[in-house]
């Protein structure tokens, strides 16, 4: 995807977490992702299953498609799998977190 | 964790574009949050839980205790979902773990070949490797070429299976003891437990 290089801090607050002195994340968005993903699971808005039938699903069409395999192609699919079940179920409007996202793109661009 | 990782976005080192999923997670996590359905406090606090509290050494405390007590390994062994949550540790969504154990004759190995599917509640979060498409095809078609690659090497006579995790079984290796580590008490055995040896790739020891 383009766009998603991020320059990564060793140190301070925009340092990836580690686990086990290993790389579990490398970017912050893919924790950040991970935690909402938890909270909407936690809070009842989202059931587990589905979303591993979601993540399996996103997996399977980057393996297909031969994308690149690495951790970011993993978080990738699972923001997709996310996206999609909230989208599916209503739960939130895509055009809404479209337009938010854009309003984003503008914020920092300038 | 702090407001500055909270929003994630340093924007004088790097441009961000429309389709920077860094931005589509903000933007997610901003819609979500006004229509209340998560808290960002509680989205900080539970990447802080997967991060620091729930990790291998919930596996490891499980391992030591079957390798100093006979009766809690058979119960292990025989509803491993039971006998972890005996120790405080369980799924917050439910699966159903499977223990499986090495012997000299008999070797295990997990994967998930379809994506991540890892117990997290007793190994926390799965390493990178566990997820790679490389890992996920070559454990099932080659595993002692995966097995050797990591550093372990299996006599020619030991029999490695290999378990394939999905969403509702997870399954967690209970290693061979380290010779050299019997008579230790269930605290010290537990330095003996690495996280690789509870996926299966690697044996216990330190």
């Amino acid at each position: 995807m383009p766009g998603s290089e991020i320059t990564l801090a060793n140190d301070g607050p925009a340092a990836p977490p580690r686990l086990n002195g290993e790389l579990a994340f490398d970017a912050p968005w893919q924790s950040r992702i991970f935690g909402v993903t938890a909270a909407l699971v936690e809070g009842g808005a989202m059931s587990w299953p589905a979303m591993q039938s979601a993540l399996i699903a996103e997996v399977a069409a980057a393996d297909t498609a031969g994308d690149e395999d690495t951790n970011s192609r993993y978080w990738t699919c699972w923001l997709a799998a996310v996206s999609k079940l909230l989208s599916d179920a209503k739960t939130v409007d895509a055009e809404a977190v479209e337009a938010e996202q854009h309003r984003l793109a503008e914020l920092y661009a300038h | 964790m702090t407001d500055h990782t909270h929003h994630g976005h340093t924007h004088d080192d790097h441009t961000h574009d429309a389709d920077d999923p860094a931005l589509a997670v903000e933007a997610l996590e901003t819609i979500l949050v006004e229509a209340g359905l998560i808290d960002p406090a509680k989205v900080d606090a539970l990447i802080h839980r997967y991060e620091t509290e729930i990790g291998p050494l919930n596996g490891a405390k499980v391992v030591a205790k079957a390798w100093t007590d006979p009766e809690y390994r058979r119960r292990l062994l025989a509803d491993g979902t039971a006998a972890i949550a005996e120790l405080g540790f369980g799924g917050a969504q439910g699966e159903k773990m499977v223990v499986v154990e090495n012997t000299d004759d008999q070797h295990n190995l997990v994967v998930c070949t379809l994506c991540s599917c890892y117990p997290w509640p007793v190994l926390g979060l799965p390493p990178a490797w566990y997820k790679s498409l490389e890992y996920r095809a070559r454990a099932v078609r080659e595993p002692r070429s995966v097995l050797s690659e990591f550093g372990t090497e299996l006599p020619a006579e030991t029999k490695i299976t290999v378990w394939d995790s999905s969403a509702e079984i997870r399954y967690l290796v209970l290693p061979q003891q380290p010779p050299e580590t019997l008579g230790l008490s269930e605290a010290e055995l537990v330095e003996y437990v690495n996280r690789d040896s509870m996926i299966g790739v690697r044996v216990a020891g330190v």
